[in-house]
């Protein structure tokens, strides 16, 4: 489909669609001796996110990814790709052992949003979410985020506090469903195409908002295609980052959030 | 401290009100007075910042900062401008968020209140960029950070803008606390969706009033999704103290002996101030 003919609500879709490849793909994929690492070490382990270390060429790297799983059984263990609190500490507790090491982060975003229930409630989804976005803030190891599917809300940021962030053509990037923006403003869920429109979250607008760092086309490409493009981009945004020093890229890292929404 | 005088009703008496619990109607002076707590049946009203900051600092000690950031519609979204508009006649606020230097007890400190009356407390950029150059400023001074929560989440008004300002305070946050400077949050009736997930619950000391609701997903929403009963007490302050996320709860009253106790154990000069 060409780039104009796309509306929003359709890339939301696609990005949506049940064929379409999560964290766990380009982890299999990219990733060389990948081991999986579980656990929060202080509850359970959350199938929702894959974490681990392995190798991209002869870099070792720690990679997280949220994961949704394919066939019904899985997509059930995995809570359909929803993370709990365990997921997200998981994913910090990997995030402090790779600044320990000095490994640059990977993380692949792709969910509707944090998993909402009672559980997720008891166990402090929102304090799960906030400690993330806070101790990212002052990781001591570069941080590459990429959106590859849906990034929902506050869910998807926990793991997108990144020096560099990067979304595929056609994933999007909402501080709110459209679904949940036309039920709220407009009684209408119906309405949701006209709220895709309206929120701005495809990888153009985020990318012409300067919120994203770049898109990676999808256009006529293979999945195989799109992936070994963004494995280039993961490995020269990593040999940057090693180049400048912590404080250089702590700095970098605070204006790049800084300046969003400040005045001009 | 004469809470009357603070809030210059001077001739003007302020209007009485009618709890939404006993529904029993309180003079307005002696609702102020007792920190519009219901005299009759013990339930906190939601408190406006101003109110909130002549029940908390010290007379006259209040400088409001930042109060001149300006909203824009940053992804153009219709209907907007007017939301905004419409929300500022009936709040008589500029934003969401008041945010100053005072002193407690003589203790300095900076300080942040939200506001529910002002498009229920959301955070769009105007509140993420006054609480983050509140951050800063503090940071430069080495003030303590003292902040009053109550949100319906980040405003979907302003899209991707909005959710990018919790990752924004927090970097404020982080770098204060790396300073070794002392963060207090108070949590009120309703804190919930993206301020809970970031700098509501990034506090070195996390207080709640009493039953305040305090989540991240939207009860409706939970039960809706997960077609679950909610626990009684589910979301309230007692819920998340039972569960480990909150330090304290203390009586809107006490709250600020509570916060100058605090800031004088955290203060250079220590037991030698008063």
């Amino acid at each position: 489909m060409a780039k104009k003919t796309q509306t929003a609500y359709d890339r939301v879709q696609a990005a949506r669609s049940s064929g379409r490849n999560m964290g766990g793909y380009y982890i299999n994929r990219m990733v060389d001796n990948f081991i999986e690492l579980h656990g929060d070490r202080r509850f359970g382990d959350d199938s929702a996110i894959i974490a681990g270390i392995g190798f991209i060429n002869n870099q070792p790297v720690t990679v997280i990814g949220m994961e949704r799983g394919e066939t019904i059984e899985e997509r059930m263990k995995r809570n359909f790709g929803c993370p709990t609190p365990e997921g997200y500490r998981k994913a910090l507790r990997l995030m402090k052992e790779a600044e320990k090491f000095g490994r640059p982060v990977i993380c692949f975003i792709g969910s509707s949003g944090a998993y909402c229930g009672i559980d997720a409630e008891k166990r402090g989804q929102g304090e799960a979410i906030a400690e993330n976005l806070f101790e990212m803030m002052g990781l001591k190891t570069p941080i590459i985020s990429v959106i590859v599917g849906e990034g929902g809300s506050g869910g998807a940021l926990a793991l997108g506090v990144g020096d560099t962030v990067v979304m595929l053509e056609n994933s999007v990037y909402s501080v709110i469903s459209p679904e949940g923006c036309a039920s709220i403003l407009w009684k209408d869920a119906a309405k949701a195409p006209e709220a895709a429109d309206a929120l701005r979250l495809t990888s153009y607008d985020l990318h012409s908002f300067g919120v994203i760092d770049k898109v990676i086309e999808e256009q006529n490409r293979s999945a195989e295609e799109v992936c070994s493009e963004l494995k280039k981009f993961i490995l020269s945004e990593i040999s940057r980052m090693k180049r400048i020093s912590t404080d250089e890229l702590l700095a970098a890292r605070y204006d790049k959030f800084r300046r969003i929404g400040a005045p001009a | 401290m004469n809470i009357i005088e603070l809030l210059g009703f001077g001739k003007t008496k302020p209007a009485p009100a009618v709890c939404k619990k006993c529904g029993k109607e309180t003079d307005g002076i002696e609702l102020l007075e007792n920190a519009m707590i219901c005299p009759h049946c013990d339930t906190y009203m939601r408190m406006g910042a101003m109110e909130r900051i002549a029940l908390i600092a010290d007379k006259g000690t209040f400088t409001e900062l930042f109060a001149k950031v300006k909203e824009t519609n940053p992804i153009d979204f219709p209907g907007y401008e007017a939301k905004l508009k419409e929300a500022k006649k009936q709040s008589n606020l500029s934003e969401a968020v008041v945010c100053g230097t005072c002193e407690i007890e003589s203790q300095p400190c900076a300080i942040f209140v939200m506001d529910s009356k002002f498009m229920m407390g959301s955070m769009g950029t105007v509140v993420g960029e006054k609480i983050t150059s509140l951050f800063e400023e503090a940071t430069r001074k080495g003030l303590p950070v003292i902040g009053f929560t109550t949100s319906g989440g980040a405003r979907m008004q302003e899209g991707i803008f909005s959710l990018m300002q919790m990752a924004k305070v927090s970097g404020a946050a982080k770098r204060h606390s790396d300073s070794k400077n002392l963060y207090v949050t108070v949590l009120t009736d309703p804190t919930t969706g993206g301020v809970t997930a970031s700098f509501a619950m990034q506090g070195d000391i996390i207080i709640a009033e009493p039953n305040a609701l305090v989540g991240f997903a939207g009860a409706r929403v939970i039960q809706q999704t997960t077609g679950e009963k909610l626990p009684e007490g589910f979301q309230r302050s007692e819920f998340l103290l039972e569960h480990g996320f909150v330090d304290v709860i203390e009586d809107r009253r006490r709250l600020r002996y509570t916060l100058a106790n605090i800031l004088r154990m955290h203060s250079s000069k220590g037991a030698k101030s008063s």
